[in-house]
């Protein structure tokens, strides 16, 4: 990977999503020092069209993200996106057929109204579900009650995720929602669908984030500082989401063992340095370290409240300011944890920069209906 | 698998995805539609090096993907590209009258626009190449939309006619 | 604010104020879904007051929602079996919102619903009601209140709610 850049995550953008992409796209090239003309294909990575309301969304964005006259990939797996553009990405540079790669994702929810929540309740099965009027908010609460009453987890417990990522948000000029909070300011806001707290849900944003790779060569040709896509990994769970167990998302730690094979990781809690798992709500982030095998089964709260993922902890885990603080333009949102990878290693993470020199950092995203795994490692190694 | 034996089963089941779409007009369309409401004004921008000039205004070219910040106005006036008459409506029931649209080129411009071609109902009254200009709304109609823009309206430019070969009759 | 990341946010008070050009439009997004084979007859027994499940021989799971074949085997599932309408609350929730967020007074309460007879872990979501938000539990055992038969039209509403089970668990 040699350039990386986004635009600001916003409730509601004047850009249009064309201008939103382009605005990624030119700030991830500026930063690779490449032109155009020396990217040899696009992969971009949008979430339904039905956010955007722009039929065959990615085709309609490519104009902005120098897709035209190139090759041209789309991909889509919900919040996974963000990093399963990534692994779509290395395919096109690893199979030797092009030596660099644009990745875009871009999301611009504001325009769904009157919620873009219409646009997901399709997501429940029309026939068996969607009789019973169901919410969104209602998957993940139903998960996070199974993940807190399988191992006896507390709300206050999962409070502190919230707290954490919006105040790590605080560092990061992008943000939509950083803040200075408390647990009993994240107890205190309303009960959306119990035991899930308003404060503890990522917003709908719009934004787009973007990232160039390159083949071994070029790189090191062009970039001084470049950061190697050690592994990737993704897999895909059932969709008949009542009918397994919610506490432990299976889907994660197979996605996991792939990167981390592929990365010749053998001891993850030992040997990734920093995480950015996905954190669309405050308990799923505690939920997916477990499935990236960073915390045993049950034991993320325990770390987390231990001080292990502060900023300053032994493994620093979303010093991005993740969804909760960042925002959460779904497509984007994965994008913008793995720049975050990529300026944290290179040392260009300004006021997030973490302290020592964090080699090798892991990005998981997730999306779908409790159903998808992204992984991503990256570090400044290049792989045996 | 054999089929079920109860018919009665099998069955549809109706539904709907109920959103509206509200777009931005964007960085670049703000100056487009704010030109257009109030002084009637059509602008594009241009990318110099790329030799184009983009109507509506773009914030940045597709070619080379610069920011683009020169600003050039558009005369009302241009090239029919292509057209079509459209008898039906988009859930195919027939139209009263058939609806004209068409792309033109507006003079100075290298991207090609689409309206409605107003006052024309037969094939035989369009040629491809014809001269038209743009019939912008006055200004206490004007919102700032696409449809400020009344139409395209062919006119009369007499070296057109004379070079064409006539290929129907009764124009 | 900060320069280094593109992007101009909007308000309320921009997009108020009139200057901001914005279009709307509403597409006619209707559909038919056709309910297959598993889920039809699945329909049909709801509007006889019976659930329905199909066994795979492969895994020996008893699969509700039923399904002609088995996501996991690959292969066509075998038989229709009846399962019952009470079962154990795997995980609930207290809704206090509508999906386009507005307040409601009194909550939700959706659950995953493991169904007796099906395989353990085979759930399906439903809603439960008579009782009071804070005594729901995991665990709790719950049994399905049906409409009248009358009133029955073939959907998983024909299940109004589920309710706690006055019995003791076998």
């Amino acid at each position: 990977m040699i350039g990386a850049g986004m635009t600001r995550f916003m409730h509601r953008a004047l850009e249009t999503p064309k201008e939103l992409a382009w605005h990624a796209a030119n700030a991830a090239l500026a930063s690779s020092q490449l032109k155009l003309k020396q990217i040899d294909c696009v992969v971009l990575g949008t979430a339904p069209d039905a956010f955007d309301g722009v039929h065959m969304k990615s085709e309609y964005l490519a104009d902005g993200c120098g897709g035209r006259g190139k090759p041209f990939l789309r991909c889509y797996v919900g919040g996974g996106t963000g990093v399963y553009a990534v692994a779509q990405a290395y395919f096109q540079v690893a199979s030797g057929m092009f030596d660099t790669a644009l990745v875009v994702c871009e999301e611009k929810m504001s325009s769904c109204q009157p919620h873009p929540q219409a646009a997901f309740l399709t997501i429940f099965d029309p026939i068996t579900e969607q009789p019973l009027k169901p919410n969104l908010l209602w998957i993940f609460a139903l998960e996070q009650t199974r993940y807190m009453e399988t191992y006896g987890i507390t709300i206050e417990e999962i409070a502190r995720v919230a707290v954490k990522n919006k105040r790590n948000a605080l560092n990061h000029p992008a943000a939509q929602l950083a803040a200075e909070l408390t647990v009993e300011d994240v107890l205190g806001s309303e009960i959306m669908a119990w035991p899930v707290h308003r404060l503890m849900v990522s917003p709908t944003s719009d934004g787009a984030a973007a990232i160039v790779i390159a083949a071994e060569e070029v790189a090191r040709r062009v970039s001084d500082k470049p950061i190697w896509i050690q592994g990737i990994g993704w897999s895909l769970d059932s969709a008949y989401w009542t009918n397994r167990d919610l506490a432990y998302p299976e889907y994660v730690e197979k996605a996991a063992w792939m990167a981390y094979d592929m990365a010749g990781v053998k001891e993850p809690r030992k040997e990734i340095h920093f995480a950015e798992p996905y954190d669309p709500f405050a308990y799923k982030e505690l939920h997916h370290l477990e499935g990236l095998q960073l915390a045993p089964k049950g034991q993320a709260p325990r770390l987390l409240a231990d001080g292990v993922f502060e900023r300053d902890g032994d493994l620093p885990v979303t010093p991005s300011g993740g969804l909760l603080g960042v925002g959460n333009p779904i497509a984007a949102a994965g994008m913008m944890k793995i720049c975050e990878l990529f300026w944290q290693t290179r040392g260009e993470a300004g006021k997030r920069q973490l302290p020592g020199k964090p080699e090798r950092g892991v990005a998981q995203a997730w999306g779908d209906l409790m159903q998808v795994g992204t992984v991503v490692v990256m570090g400044t190694k290049k792989p045996d | 698998m054999k089929p079920s034996a109860r018919i009665e089963d099998h069955r549809t089941w109706p539904g709907a995805i109920p959103i509206t779409s509200t777009y931005t007009a964007g960085v670049a369309g703000q100056i487009f539609f704010d030109a257009l409401k109030q002084s009637g004004k059509l602008i594009a921008t241009r990318c110099r090096p790329c030799k184009q000039v983009y109507l509506p205004a773009r914030l940045f070219c597709e070619r080379c993907l610069d920011a683009l910040t020169e600003q050039v106005e558009i005369k009302p006036t241009g090239r029919l590209i292509s057209y079509t008459l459209c008898q039906v409506d988009r859930d195919r029931r027939p139209l009263r009258r058939p609806q004209a649209l068409a792309l033109v080129q507006l003079d100075g411009a290298n991207t090609v626009l689409l309206h409605y071609l107003l006052d024309v109902t037969r094939p035989e009254q369009i040629s491809i190449g014809a001269r038209v200009e743009v019939v912008i709304k006055p200004k206490r109609r004007r919102i700032g939309s696409i449809l400020d823009i009344e139409g395209f309206r062919l006119v009369h430019d007499p070296e057109f006619s004379s070079k064409r070969t006539p290929r129907r009759k009764g124009r | 604010m900060n320069d280094k990341y593109a992007g101009t946010p909007l308000g309320e008070r921009e997009l108020n104020r009139g200057k901001i050009f914005v279009n709307s439009y509403t597409p006619k997004l209707h559909y038919q879904w056709d309910t297959g084979e598993g889920i039809g007859r699945y329909l049909g027994e709801l509007k006889r007051g019976r659930l329905i499940a199909r066994r795979c021989d492969g895994c020996q799971r008893i699969l509700i929602p039923p399904r002609m074949f088995c996501e996991r085997c690959f292969r066509p599932t075998d038989e229709w079996i009846y399962v019952n309408d009470t079962g154990k609350v795997l995980t609930f929730s207290l809704c206090y919102v509508t999906w386009n967020v507005r307040r409601l007074k009194q909550p939700l309460i959706p659950a995953v619903i493991e169904i007796d007879g099906a395989s353990a872990g085979m759930g399906i979501l439903h809603l439960l009601k008579k009782v009071p938000p804070k005594k729901v539990r995991v665990g709790m055992r719950v049994r399905a209140v049906w409409r009248p038969p009358a009133e029955r039209r073939g959907s998983i509403t024909d299940i109004l709610y589920w309710r706690p089970a006055t019995e003791e668990r076998e």
